[in-house]
């Protein structure tokens, strides 16, 4: 029983991390439609900025000013990349989505190398009942649930929230009330740009990064996100703890080399029960 | 009077189809003007462009004062309550307190927290009046206000926007289908079709020269005498 309580423990704080990259996938299509695939990259940007600081004697909270700064840029240039022209689809954002992290592979190669970068993060465990865990993984637990809050209030009670998630709704009744839907969809890939780095940062000591590591984390964030139909932070986030911890039991009783498989049957199995649903909706 | 709206020689192009062909009319300010036409002849196109939406490929659209729209088909924020679609009729204002609209419109008070896209068309159009209201406009821009609606609603809805017209002397410019709704309601016309103004005036002179039945019935242009 202790066991299937620690797997479930190290589950949850595993799908917080799956919840992180989610958020900001969420926080893109809510806005704009698209489904960024590149949102991995700004975790592995963030991540690699960070070590790099670190790196260079300046304190941790330097180095995550520096990431963050980092990321806005990087998040503006992959709005206008991204959303294209005013013609561009969402179906061609979304593969541009994909050549814009592959693009990015380069630069990150010649700055950081091919091999994996690690960060020092939060040392030692905390015990409760038998249960384990590492104080990062309770960091990574705490700046989760405060992500998520923040999102929640952010699109319910905020002006810009709602102008925001109005943007998509309908973006041309958005134009005529003067809402700039294309600087809104900038202001998602910002917001959801520093989210990522923000993930990039807190995943980095527990799970060294290259600049190929964007792959494993936008499939389960994609995986959490499609929960949530890719609009909804709240049934993202339960989509991540299911995806964690199915993971965490898989490579506990079975092994850790089926746990991306058990991520993309989940996430397949659940694409199924949405389009079917749709079909009896409609 | 100065004009308030004044369109020259307006052309709109969808790639290389024409939607608009050498558009010309003004509006003075406190008038209210339809401008009717039946399906396909370039009515919402011309909203847009008025709006900004769309960009003209020649002519000039001068609009001398705030505008707020009401997009054919009401366009709300279907997942947003009522209060949260005022609010951002107000975007482009600092003042972002519905009170004012709640005053002209008291039955939105009491559906102020309900979900727009739960609400009977009659109640959306008027939420989509109230969100264009918000912005406090100079100019009021309708696209269709009778579509969808029961003939009880619209006499209501064309009731309160001529109100707003003489008590307020707010500049009403309605896009309508309907000929007789239009020209029941508004001193002046012009009639669109196939993207030209065919022909404009006084309502009375239009209904004399049987124009309201050519429009009316969508049978286009052949049934309007021109001037």
């Amino acid at each position: 029983m202790t066991e299937f309580v620690q797997y479930l423990a190290t589950g949850l704080a595993l799908g917080c991390t799956f919840a992180l990259v989610a958020s900001g996938i969420v926080f893109i299509a809510r806005v704009t439609g698209i489904v960024n695939f590149s949102q991995g990259i700004f975790s592995v940007l963030g991540g690699l900025t960070a070590a790099s600081v670190v790196g260079a004697g300046l304190p941790m909270a330097v180095a995550v000013i520096v990431a963050l700064i980092v990321s806005v840029v990087v998040g503006v240039i992959a709005a206008i990349v991204i959303m294209g022209r005013r013609s561009t689809g969402h179906d061609s954002s979304m593969i541009i989505s994909l050549g814009f992290g592959i693009l990015l592979y380069a630069p990150m190669v010649m700055i950081w190398g091919d091999q994996p970068v690690s960060l020092r993060g939060l040392s030692g465990t905390f015990s409760l009942g038998g249960v384990t865990l590492s104080y990062q993984y309770l960091l990574i637990i705490g700046v989760t649930l405060l992500v998520f809050a923040g999102i929640a209030l952010f699109f319910s009670k905020t002006y810009l929230g709602k102008a925001l998630t109005a943007s998509a709704s309908n973006p041309e009744s958005a134009e005529v009330l003067g809402i700039k839907v294309r600087r809104m969809g900038v202001i998602a890939f910002v917001i959801a740009s520093m989210l990522g780095a923000v993930a990039g940062i807190l995943l980095m000591p527990i799970q060294p990064m290259a600049f190929n590591s964007d792959v494993s984390l936008v499939l389960n964030g994609f995986a959490a996100a499609v929960f949530g139909q890719l609009t909804r932070p709240g049934r993202a986030f339960a989509g991540a703890m299911i995806l964690g911890v199915a993971q965490s039991l898989t490579a506990g009783y079975l092994s850790a080399a089926y746990q991306l498989p058990v991520a993309l049957v989940i996430l397949i199995l659940v694409l199924v029960w949405q389009s079917r649903r749709k079909v009896l909706v409609a | 009077m100065a004009a308030i709206i004044e369109v020259e020689d307006l052309v709109v192009r969808y790639g290389s189809a024409l939607a608009l062909s050498h558009v010309s009319l003004s509006i003075e300010a406190g008038e209210m003007v339809a401008l009717i036409g039946p399906n396909g002849a370039g009515k919402t196109t011309f909203v847009k462009t008025v709006a900004g939406v769309l960009r003209p490929a020649s002519g000039t659209v001068a609009v001398g004062g705030s505008l707020g729209v009401v997009l054919e088909g009401r366009q709300l924020f279907n997942d947003m309550t009522v209060e949260d679609n005022l609010r951002l009729g107000a975007w482009r204002s600092r003042n972002r307190d519905p009170a004012r609209v709640y005053e002209v419109l008291p039955d939105l008070r009491g559906k102020a927290k309900q979900l727009a896209g739960n609400l009977s068309g009659g109640q959306q159009q008027m939420v989509a009046i109230g969100r264009a209201l918000m912005s406090d406009p100079d100019v009021l821009l309708i696209d269709e206000l009778s579509l969808g609606l029961a003939p009880k609603v619209v006499a209501e809805l064309v009731e309160f926007i001529t109100r707003l017209n003489r008590e307020r002397g707010m500049t009403v410019l309605l896009i309508e289908q309907s000929a007789r709704v239009a020209l029941g309601m508004c001193d002046r016309a012009y009639i669109l079709d196939s993207g030209s103004v065919v022909t404009s005036g006084a309502s009375d002179h239009l209904i004399a020269n049987g124009v309201v039945e050519g429009t009316y019935m969508g049978t286009g242009t052949q049934e309007i005498i021109h001037d």
